[in-house]
């Protein structure tokens, strides 16, 4: 019964009325567009199906796909009522679970108005594995698909996981709202894409205005006049909590609920390397990716800023003694720091979806990243993030795949039982 | 626009259930940040935990709801324990992150498939979870409601004991706060090497602090448990720590009445602007938003709120500067 009312309102309405616990709201709450395709996608066992593409489409021109979020539902607003065509993509259905009639893969429905839903029935069988999850039969293949997802996973955090220990290292913020850094640049390379821009022109233009903008401009703005009136750190760590809520539910005013891809690449064919499958999109992003961690930690390394960013982290004081001008560090570093979190954003958008909340999502694995790797360290942070990407893939051979990210949390707080101060941290910096 | 209504819901609001929970998780964040300086970003694990505790006992294993309400501060103790040891020896930033991460580690357990027998899975434990307190009602059967305030007969029960609660755990915490141990705490908060100067177990002050804080934000869940008759998984996300540092911080931290102070004013804020908004929209004044655009302009003005707090007036509305030196440790 649950699940027809979770599927009936979107999943953010519910998440807010929920939250808020409140009556009142029901009653006001009407949709915000004129019709919206609704639907969930349950195994036979009762479990959730996250991450099935769904794609609508009318003889108008309109055409949008949709992921189905972590608990099967997905919601797709249409522009109106109308005829429209609906594909699931079966290829996204996990490995044993199938249409229970394959037909409903590709059906055309009549939309009126409000919220339609459509009812798709699945049944065990068919394509891979059949056992539901079992890890007693896992084939070579299947550890090489996962490790090889877990390093590409791996790499998109070790952009977020970089920013925010360069913040950390040379301010000593924990920046709560890091995660909404990448939702921000995921969304500014959005509006440019939908402006008509592609994808490969709209993300670098986006990089660039979130690494002024929200890295640049948001230290100018607000970071730096609370360090001029001494603010201290805790104080800092809360207005960053209150910075991520008003990031996250802005975005979702602005933007909706619902889920958007870019308009290019957004459902790329497969290809197959030996035993692995991926995407193009996901191989190239991650070369990028591997090329700006590199440019990162080189200069970090070499450059003359660079090894200023070095002295910061180690001592502010005496940096600013020898000269160094601290402030123009840090103003380079949260410009850096929005840059990578940007890129990473458009990572993440590009190869699953942008949503209000991505960043969130990726927050907490960020942060289990640099606490694992050592919290500021530059090396820590990419070795961290690399190992939580494995680890994450690799957990749902024995756990279930909703259940992923609590692994890399446990071993977080393991971690911090064991050696606080991370892989590559030093012991002074735990304190 | 129907003024009445939005006046009687905001007021109704303001000294509501909700406002109630948010009151005992903040009553609890006090003892751990305000009092010991402890950055507790979890408090939401222990609200969920006496929630659980009520809807596993009475649903799932079919025993009385007193039972429940034990057990629910027994978890809560382990929760603190298991989350205090290995973390309360660290840096603040480190207990900040742990505390968020067990958070969620916490909902998207009991939200699994995994434990769906147990706990519900997704759609959470539902039915008739505070039946055992709702027979206790003493208002008359033929009740009908309160004028102004539109509570049912089985709310209004609910909102008279758990402000009573509210008083108790206020009580408790304003005779702790004068005791010696209230000194210790606080002494652990303004310079921790000063009191270990001095010869005390500063671990475990931490830790009794974060135990007690832990406590009272699980009576938060049992109120919510009981009144709700339902405990919903996705219910207990970040955001409601979050909510409650900001009632702690808008009343005033380390302030006895803080938590009070800032719950009210918090729900009545929060509940006006909703129903002002909700109401203006459905009479056509504002033609830009929609009725679900409400919600996220309620968030977004709480997160304004939270950063104008602590820019401007990092101690709250009756908080003492001196007594509030928020500083990492």
């Amino acid at each position: 019964m649950l699940i027809a009312v979770r599927a009936a309102v979107s999943a953010l309405v519910l998440a807010v009325l929920s939250l808020l616990g409140v009556t009142i709201l029901g009653a006001s709450a009407a949709h915000a567009v004129d019709a919206t395709l609704v639907g969930n996608f349950t195994a036979p066992d009762g479990s959730s199906i996250p991450d099935v593409s769904i794609t609508v489409s009318d003889d108008a021109g309109f055409s949008d796909t949709a992921t189905s979020d972590a608990n099967g539902d997905f919601a797709i607003p249409l522009p109106g009522g109308g005829t429209y065509a609906i594909e699931i993509d079966v290829t996204t259905l996990p490995d044993g679970i199938a249409l229970e009639t394959p037909e409903d893969a590709s059906r055309s429905l009549l939309v009126l108005g409000g919220e339609k839903k459509i009812i798709t029935k699945l049944v065990e069988g068919e394509g891979g594995g059949g056992n539901d999850g079992g890890f007693l039969d896992v084939s070579g293949d299947q550890v090489l698909q996962l490790l090889f997802d877990g390093v590409l996973f791996g790499i998109m955090i070790a952009l977020g996981a970089l920013g925010l220990n360069l913040v950390f290292g040379t301010t000593g913020l924990t920046n709560f709202s890091h995660g909404d850094l990448l939702t921000l640049g995921a969304f500014t390379a959005l509006i440019l894409n939908e402006a008509g821009l592609h994808i490969i022109i709209a993300a670098p233009i986006a990089i660039v205005i979130a690494a002024v903008l929200f890295g640049w401009g948001q230290n100018k703005v607000l970071w730096r006049p609370l360090r001029r009136r001494k603010t201290g750190l805790i104080a800092m760590m809360i207005i960053t909590i209150g910075l991520a809520i008003v990031i996250r539910y802005g975005v979702a005013l602005f933007f909706g609920g619902a889920p958007r891809n870019f308009n290019q690449y957004a459902g790329q064919a497969g290809i197959e390397i030996g035993p692995v499958s991926t995407t193009p999109k996901a191989l190239i992003l991650a070369g990028l990716a591997t090329i700006a961690l590199i440019l990162t930690v080189i200069w970090v390394q070499r450059s003359r800023i660079g090894k200023a960013t070095r002295a910061v982290s180690d001592n502010p004081a005496l940096a600013s003694a020898t000269g160094i001008d601290v402030e123009k560090v840090i103003a380079v570093v949260w410009t850096l720091a929005a840059g990578l979190a940007a890129f990473s954003g458009i990572y993440l958008g590009l190869t699953q979806d942008n949503i209000w909340n991505m960043g969130q999502r990726v927050l907490l694995i960020i942060f289990a990243s640099v606490i694992l790797g050592g919290l500021g360290t530059v090396y820590g942070a990419i070795i961290g993030a690399l190992v939580v990407g494995v680890f994450i893939q690799l957990t749902s051979l024995v756990i279930p795949t909703e259940m992923k990210t609590v692994g890399a949390l446990f071993v977080m707080i393991v971690i911090l039982m064991i050696r606080p101060q991370g892989i590559l941290g030093r012991r002074e910096r735990v304190g | 626009m129907d003024w009445s209504f939005v006046l009687t819901q905001t007021l109704t609001q303001a000294i509501g259930i909700q406002a109630i929970i948010y009151c005992l998780a903040a009553i609890g964040l006090n003892v751990q940040f305000g009092y010991t300086g402890l950055l507790n970003f979890g408090q939401v694990a222990f609200v969920a935990a006496g929630s659980y505790a009520v809807g596993v006992i009475v649903l799932t294993f079919d025993l009385s709801l007193w039972l429940a309400i034990v057990v629910g501060v027994i978890v809560a103790l382990v929760i603190a324990l298991i989350l205090g040891i290995p973390t309360l020896r660290l840096r603040a930033d480190y207990l900040a992150i742990v505390t968020i991460a067990f958070s969620e580690l916490v909902r998207l357990t009991v939200r699994s498939i995994a434990f769906k027998d147990v706990l519900g899975g997704a759609q959470g434990l539902n039915g008739k979870l505070g039946q055992d307190f709702h027979d206790t009602n003493p208002l008359p059967a033929d009740f009908q409601s309160l004028p102004v305030l539109s509570w049912t007969r089985q709310d209004l029960w609910v909102v008279i004991v758990g402000w009573i609660l509210v008083a108790l755990f206020t009580l408790l915490v304003w005779l702790l706060v004068r005791s010696p141990w209230g000194r210790i705490v606080r002494g652990i908060r303004e310079d921790e090497a000063a009191v270990v100067s001095l010869g005390k177990n500063v671990f475990a002050y931490k830790l009794q602090a974060l135990m007690l804080g832990g406590v009272i934000g699980a009576f938060g869940g049992i109120v919510w448990a009981v009144a709700k008759q339902s405990v919903q998984p996705d219910t207990f996300r970040p955001e409601f720590t979050f909510f409650a540092y900001t009632i702690l911080l808008l009343g005033g931290a380390a302030r006895v009445f803080g938590p009070i102070v800032g719950a009210i004013l918090f729900w009545m804020i929060l509940a006006g602007t909703g129903e002002f908004l909700g109401q203006a929209i459905q009479a056509g004044w504002i033609d830009f938003l929609q009725p679900t655009d409400v919600g996220n302009i309620r968030f977004v003005l709480m997160g304004s709120g939270l950063i104008a707090l602590m820019v401007f007036r990092p101690q709250g509305i009756f908080g003492d500067r001196r007594e509030l030196a928020l500083d990492a440790k």
